[in-house]
């Protein structure tokens, strides 16, 4: 008989438990739904473990590398701790070191730490201001490159927190970052594989995360980076991409703009019909999508009826919290 | 279970490759629903990964395997989209977009007439009849 151990309490799970049916014999508040595997409602996470392979059926490629794993089908095979997703965070203090305008309404901010913070590019944070107010960030930078993170803020109308960062915040300030979070990122396999990456806004942060990432790891296939927004001026890292076109054969980049005014050198309409326009086949694809919620979930039947394996599809839609 | 076993002890889920074969199937058969004017706007507002492992037990009851679906899930299931005018020649849609991955596979043809039986089983629980 094995234990489950969350946060500070222990619980057996009995030979023929899974370990679902222990955590709900124990009346721990967690969400399922089909108990087969199907749903993913009761999906949890062993920080310092491999979960047993078969409680892994079905889930993103991403999400295994993280132990992330079913309940409903995890016969524990030893001792495991378990996290579950509405799990208190820790948080690390970090202190801002640099804070400037990538563009009219995006500011780039960097926070750093003491010690290495470990992440995948492409994951997200959450942010805390000393009162609580709390709201998720994609991570613009790869792990490998300081002890700091990067981040794009948008500023958005009567945002309390985005105004606060635009407005308030100095360089030396402190501001608490919880652990990292998100399955949106790149993994060194199949490097032949060609990416696409697309993005509306801010969506670009965790995108030029994942392209640093891939490049860094020699990723050989092509790859496509389609940044949109309605204007030149909501665009921003146009010649940091360019540059990053002339450096790698392989990397292609199509700044999109959906409004009248367009210059040379940028693709006229909306990112979602310039993408589907020129690639016209993704069997075998691996695609990013981050932004708007409503690009990504058109985008994500799209590319997936234009050949996109499902498990091959991942996401990151910016949710708007409001006020 | 052995090779020389004969095929007919075993069960239509074990001959179609059980869940090897669902997992093979559920990205070419969701891909044609989706690309299929007939019965596409049904999926509108779905969020497709949910909808693929929607997608995935589907297909194990479809193939005769493990699943605990009832009539009356059924029917609750497809009762919003009854009131879109879900009806037979959508039904027929969906059997025909499943026949048609499985022949894209090389299931033979004798497995694919069974599927389609379990199919049709589900006809009326799922048109709220």
């Amino acid at each position: 008989m094995y234990t489950l151990t969350i946060e500070d309490n222990t619980y057996f799970c009995q030979p023929d438990e899974t370990v679902l049916d222990t955590l709900l014999r124990e009346n721990i508040a967690i969400s399922y739904a089909c108990k087969k595997g199907t749903c993913h409602s009761c999906i949890v996470c062993s920080p310092d473990i491999l979960p047993p392979e078969a409680a892994q059926t079905g889930l993103k490629n991403t999400q295994k590398k993280h132990n992330y794993f079913l309940a409903c089908l995890c016969h524990p095979e030893r001792d495991m701790v378990i996290k579950l997703p509405d799990q208190s965070e820790l948080y690390t203090d970090g202190t801002v070191v640099a804070n400037e305008l990538l563009n009219r309404n995006t500011l780039l901010l960097i926070i750093a730490f003491k010690d290495a913070f470990e992440f995948n590019a492409g994951q997200f944070v959450n942010l805390q201001r000393s009162d609580g107010l709390t709201r998720s960030y994609s991570i613009a930078n790869i792990p490998q490159e300081s002890n700091s993170l990067e981040f794009h803020i948008r500023r958005l109308p009567n945002g309390r927190f985005s105004e606060w960062l635009h407005d308030e915040i100095k360089i030396g300030d402190t501001i608490a970052v919880s652990e990292p979070r998100g399955h949106c990122f790149y993994l060194p396999e199949r490097s032949e594989q060609g990416l696409l990456l697309v993005g509306t806004g801010t969506g670009l942060a965790p995108l030029a995360g994942i392209l640093t990432d891939a490049l860094a790891q020699g990723h050989s296939g092509p790859i496509y980076l389609f940044h949109g927004s309605r204007d030149v001026e909501d665009l921003y890292r146009i010649d940091e991409m360019r540059q990053l076109v002339d450096q790698h054969e392989n990397f292609h980049y199509i700044p999109c703009l959906s409004g009248n005014h367009v210059p040379e050198g940028f693709s006229h309409g909306r990112v979602n019909d310039i993408v589907l326009a020129s690639l016209p086949d993704l069997k075998g694809w691996r695609v990013f999508l981050c932004g708007h919620p409503d690009m990504i979930k058109q985008m994500k039947t799209m590319t997936f009826i234009k050949g996109a394996a499902s498990a091959d599809i991942y996401t990151d839609a910016f949710l708007v919290t409001s006020g | 279970m052995t090779d020389t076993q004969d095929n007919a002890e075993k069960s239509l889920y074990e001959r179609i490759g059980a869940e090897p074969a669902v997992n093979a199937a559920v990205d070419i058969f969701y891909r044609k629903v989706l690309s299929d004017h007939r019965i596409n706007r049904f999926f509108d507002n779905v969020d497709m990964e949910k909808q693929a492992a929607k997608q995935k037990a589907f297909l194990t009851m479809a193939f005769g395997g493990p699943h605990n679906y009832t009539g009356e899930d059924m029917r609750k299931g497809h009762a919003h989209l009854v009131k879109m005018g879900l009806d037979d020649s959508h039904f027929d849609a969906v059997v025909e977009n499943l026949g048609a991955t499985l022949e894209e596979l090389n299931v033979p043809q004798e497995l694919i007439a069974e599927v389609v039986a379990i199919c049709e089983t589900t006809r009326n629980d799922v048109l709220g009849r």
